[in-house]
């Protein structure tokens, strides 16, 4: 809504004051900036993984017996696992493929969730609704879990796979916080408006509905990156994510559950770093919605 | 009320309807010959193409469908590939078990729920609401089988006052069979030894399982009492003079639960799906064990069995939840949900 008269100097200066505001509101919460600093270190550690781990090798197929169940101490900050592999570096590796789920799930679901959503919200009464919106109960009829499990199960475990297991079960849920958008921002004045004057659907839809679901849409993918990454932990959990010797966060907790509680630290330091990162995201959520939200 | 109820049914069972579609194409697209799968590499043509015939896949997409539905309509979901018993039989076998734990579990998710909201409310800002609010942020973020080691760990080993594995202590007979919820048949049967023992290997689970819940419904609901502390209507029912407690009870506590219901609907239905998980932990050998196995041997009528059993499950329990926050709440009707 920058007027056209304006000079560049005073467009920069709106985008610094609006940044300036932005981040007045997202830190206004410490705990926000806290999950922002532990989500940029996870995402650093596992970008530089081979430079920031100790032992960059154990990340894979390695065997050192002479090591096997160290207890944390000071050449293996947490411990070794029953094949001698240092548990930190596992971990860090492992934050690789947690992101690489989170974030392309994501990618994947959010705009096919989004342009379902506001198909079937614009076109309310529709045949087109009625089917959009069906075929998306149908989805939600199951705990996105199961219906992930299932899916995986047929299909070869691999992190692509769970990653398509998670997509086919996380859809629906912006399909239908965008119909609900969508389908009460259709009666708004600009949106007649736009009819009136004969513009297009798709510029109804993209360029007049959409802009204004963008917050929300927004807020929800900040606090479902932590879901997802749970979701993608839970289904490597079960053996059916990555599987060995790549590591992943699931694999390695339920591996190290058959070792407690002598071998406690096999699991419960992987247990830790889920919570870890999904805690972050969650705070890092909750900032973006505090900076998003227009009440003052 | 009647009309809607019927409305939501009818709705549920288009849904239930798709959902066997959806389950059935997940079943079959399965990469290579679901019977060749079955019996493995080294079995031989003859014996793969007498299970094909079996399994109906040598008949069209459409009428494998059609046998399918058939079959789960009258209760036979065919065979399964690994225990090689219907998968029905399977089914009430190993459901009351996990029925056990998660009804066990829903209780305590809502009432402990409700509860350390209230307690967080009335006492708010004291460290008590400190210690609560903590915990349910730790509980929001850790996964059920996080919780589920953690408490092996501790009441396992350190404090060992819970059973970790399965369902009963060995030695201990299981009671006959007539629900197949071990506490509820040994209840029935007047066996109260086997009760206690059955009831404490549930505790665990069912509280590791709830974990989540419970802390999500304690936020929700001290927050939508906080809310409603505020509003007006509670200021001039205090000038009326009505009783401080009846005021909580009646007109704080009723409306502030209709957000913590109608979320807790979705937290109790995700507990089948996290009871995946925490059953491997506790070794219990219930459905999601069960359901587990079923995946990682891609046994396809059992997983198809399992899946529809709990989209059966997940749905009436929507139905259920929405009645009660129609009670709750007369304002909203049943229609247009």
């Amino acid at each position: 809504m920058t007027t056209r008269e304006a000079s560049d100097y005073s467009v920069v200066n709106r985008y610094v004051e609006n940044a300036k505001k932005a981040w007045y509101k997202f830190s206004r919460n410490k705990m926000s900036v806290v999950g922002l600093v532990v989500i940029v270190l996870i995402i650093l550690s596992a970008v530089f993984a081979r430079i920031v781990a100790p032992y960059p090798k154990h990340a894979g197929a390695f065997v050192n017996y002479a090591e096997a169940n160290l207890p944390p101490g000071w050449h293996h900050l947490l411990g070794t696992d029953v094949f001698g592999r240092d548990i930190l570096s596992r971990i860090i590796f492992a934050f690789r493929g947690a992101l690489i789920m989170g974030v392309g799930v994501l990618v994947m679901v959010v705009p096919i969730g989004t342009v379902i959503g506001l198909i079937a919200g614009y076109m309310k009464g529709s045949l087109i609704e009625t089917i959009l919106m069906r075929i998306t109960d149908i989805f939600l009829a199951l705990p996105p879990l199961i219906l992930a499990l299932a899916v995986c199960a047929v299909m070869r475990p691999t992190l692509f796979n769970s990653m398509m297991a998670v997509c086919i079960s996380w859809w629906p849920w912006y399909a239908r916080l965008v119909y609900g958008m969508a389908s009460s921002l259709r009666n708004e004045v600009y949106v007649r408006a736009a009819e009136l004057i004969g513009e297009s659907r798709f510029h109804i839809i993209f360029r007049e509905i959409l802009p204004n679901c963008l917050a929300p849409i927004f807020t929800k993918m900040m606090l479902d990156m932590g879901w997802v990454i749970l979701t993608g932990a839970s289904l490597s959990f079960v053996g059916l994510g990555e599987q060995p010797p790549t590591p992943a966060l699931g694999t390695m907790v339920s591996d190290g559950a058959k070792y407690l509680p002598d071998y406690w630290w096999i699991s419960i330091f992987p247990a830790i770093a889920i919570m870890i990162i999904v805690l972050a995201f969650n705070l890092l959520g909750d900032g973006v919605k505090d900076m998003l939200s227009t009440e003052e | 009320m009647g009309i809607n109820l019927l409305k939501r049914i009818g709705l549920s069972i288009f849904v239930l309807f798709g959902l066997s579609i959806l389950i059935f194409i997940i079943s079959r697209v399965v990469p290579g010959d679901p019977a060749r799968l079955a019996l493995g590499p080294r079995a031989p043509e003859w014996a793969v193409q007498k299970l094909r015939q079996e399994m109906h896949l040598d008949k069209p997409l459409y009428t494998q469908y059609v046998l399918w539905l058939d079959g789960l309509v009258h209760g036979d979901l065919g065979r399964s590939l690994v225990t090689r018993r219907s998968v029905t039989t399977d089914i009430k076998e190993f459901l009351p078990a996990t029925l056990e734990i998660v009804i066990l579990s829903a209780i305590v998710l809502v009432f402990g729920g409700i509860f350390l909201g209230i307690i967080s409310a009335k006492f708010t800002n004291s460290w008590l609401d400190g210690l609560i609010r903590v915990i349910s942020y730790l509980g929001i973020v850790s996964p059920a089988f996080v919780w589920a080691i953690i408490f092996v760990l501790i009441f396992g080993y350190n404090i060992p006052i819970f059973p970790t594995m399965g369902r009963l202590s060995p030695g201990v007979v299981p009671p006959p069979m007539i629900t197949g919820m071990y506490t509820v048949d040994s209840l029935i049967t007047g066996n109260f030894g086997t009760f206690v023992d059955a009831f404490k290997h549930l505790v665990l689970p069912a509280i590791a399982l709830a974990m989540g819940g419970m802390a999500q419904a304690a936020r929700i609901t001290r927050s939508s009492m906080l809310d409603n502390m505020g509003k007006d209507y509670i200021a001039a029912e205090k000038a009326y003079g009505i009783p401080e407690g009846l005021i909580f009870v009646k007109y704080l506590l009723k409306p502030s639960l209709i957000p913590t219901v109608s979320v807790a609907s979705l937290d109790i239905a995700a507990l089948f799906g996290n009871a995946f998980l925490v059953e491997l932990i506790f070794n219990y050998p219930g459905f999601s064990r069960y359901g587990i196995s079923a995946m990682l041997n891609k046994d396809l009528n059992a997983i198809a069995g399992v899946i529809m059993v709990l989209g059966v499950i997940f749905v009436t329990i929507n139905i259920i939840i929405d009645f009660i926050v129609a009670y709750l709440d007369p304002r909203i009707g049943l229609a247009g949900r």
